[in-house]
């Protein structure tokens, strides 16, 4: 693959930060998404001296958000803090969202729920899917499908 | 439970104004860890909005507004770091002082100096440029004959062309033999007006 320099770090905030942000939110939820946007690109910049621009570095971000969620559900996992059932704060916007799917996005399994976040809000294909969370394109749709699986019978 | 429920959660205007936000979380903790390798940030001047490029090593870059700040950017990617991220900050000294100079109350800059974007004949060509003090001017020929290239005024006039700091390493104070202008790669009417604030030396030369 290419070894180009990547773009200065500016333009790659700018070219990716909606995506990496959209993500942040169905994965981790509002309340939590700027901080969790905050550790990935962080994360992302301590790398960055050494990246090299192999014209896939949309799914070296989203791969970063998604490990950064995953660590973040585990955190609050130990923490014992209750997992939310009760909606993250509602929308402010032309479109609310429906509290009863934000719940049950948000009741999802870590994994099932970054895996459909990237399906269905991202529209990312499955071999994409699996690149980013590491996992076989078998398994991403798996995720995806067990996801869905739940949500249609929660909302 | 379809695709559309789902993008409710997030529009992508809603997702692009939150990012823009956020970003700026970013650029502070980045600042705070010590992560940012080129500053960037642009301050106003008569002559336009400059873009200026701050790192550990010194002021590497000041652009006019006419140059494409994308394509900096990504000289600034090549040749010094990819880790180039806005800073007020680590850009506010050098910033301050192109301000002090506009209003004409500072003749000199104390700033250090990046030199990475210059290849070894620029940085030379520069060293003796910076020794020219505010409100005087010299030669293409004069400066050649300096670093030991008498013949090599048109070599000298190139590297003044692409000095990457400009109005700091002063290249808007050599002018042609005649005491003409001649050239200035921020355009001549930039060169005259610093010239004109510098006390319009050009009328006094030869």
């Amino acid at each position: 693959m290419g070894t180009r320099t990547p773009p200065p770090f500016e333009r790659f905030l700018d070219v990716h930060g909606p995506s990496v942000l959209g993500f942040l939110v169905g994965a981790v939820g509002r309340d939590h998404a700027d901080d969790a946007y905050q550790e990935t690109f962080l994360s992302a910049l301590r790398a960055y001296p050494r990246v090299r621009d192999d014209g896939r570095l949309d799914r070296w971000i989203l791969r970063i958000a998604s490990r950064t969620a995953i660590d973040h559900h585990r955190a609050r996992a130990r923490r014992a803090e209750p997992r939310a059932t009760v909606p993250d704060r509602p929308l402010a916007g032309p479109e609310p969202p429906d509290d009863a799917l934000l719940a049950a996005v948000a009741a999802l399994p870590p994994k099932q729920r970054a895996a459909v976040v990237l399906r269905h809000l991202l529209d990312r294909p499955y071999p994409e899917i699996a690149e980013i969370l590491g996992s076989t394109e078998e398994a991403a749709r798996a995720n995806v499908r067990a996801g869905l699986a739940t949500l249609r019978e929660r909302v | 439970m379809n695709d559309t429920d789902l993008r409710t959660m997030v529009t992508v205007a809603d997702a692009r104004a939150r990012a823009r936000l956020a970003d700026d979380l970013v650029r502070a903790a980045a600042d705070r860890d010590g992560l940012i390798d080129v500053a960037v940030g642009t301050v106003a001047s008569p002559i336009g909005e400059l873009y200026v490029a701050v790192t550990p090593k010194g002021l590497a870059c000041v652009g006019f507004d006419d140059q494409d700040r994308v394509a900096l950017a990504e000289r600034f990617a090549e040749g010094l770091s990819p880790r180039v991220v806005a800073s007020a900050r680590a850009t506010d000294d050098v910033r301050r002082q192109l301000d002090e100079y506009f209003g004409g109350a500072r003749r000199r800059f104390e700033v250090t100096v990046d030199h990475r974007l210059m290849s070894p004949f620029v940085r030379e060509v520069m060293a003796q440029t910076a020794k020219v003090p505010y409100g005087e001017v010299s030669t293409y020929g004069a400066v050649a004959a300096a670093i030991r290239h008498p013949d090599a005024a048109r070599a000298v006039g190139a590297a003044l062309g692409s000095n990457p700091i400009p109005i700091v390493l002063p290249c808007h104070r050599i002018v042609g033999a005649s005491g003409k202008l001649t050239g200035y790669a921020g355009g001549l009417h930039r060169k005259e007006f610093l010239l004109r604030l510098e006390g319009d030396p050009t009328l006094f030369h030869g």
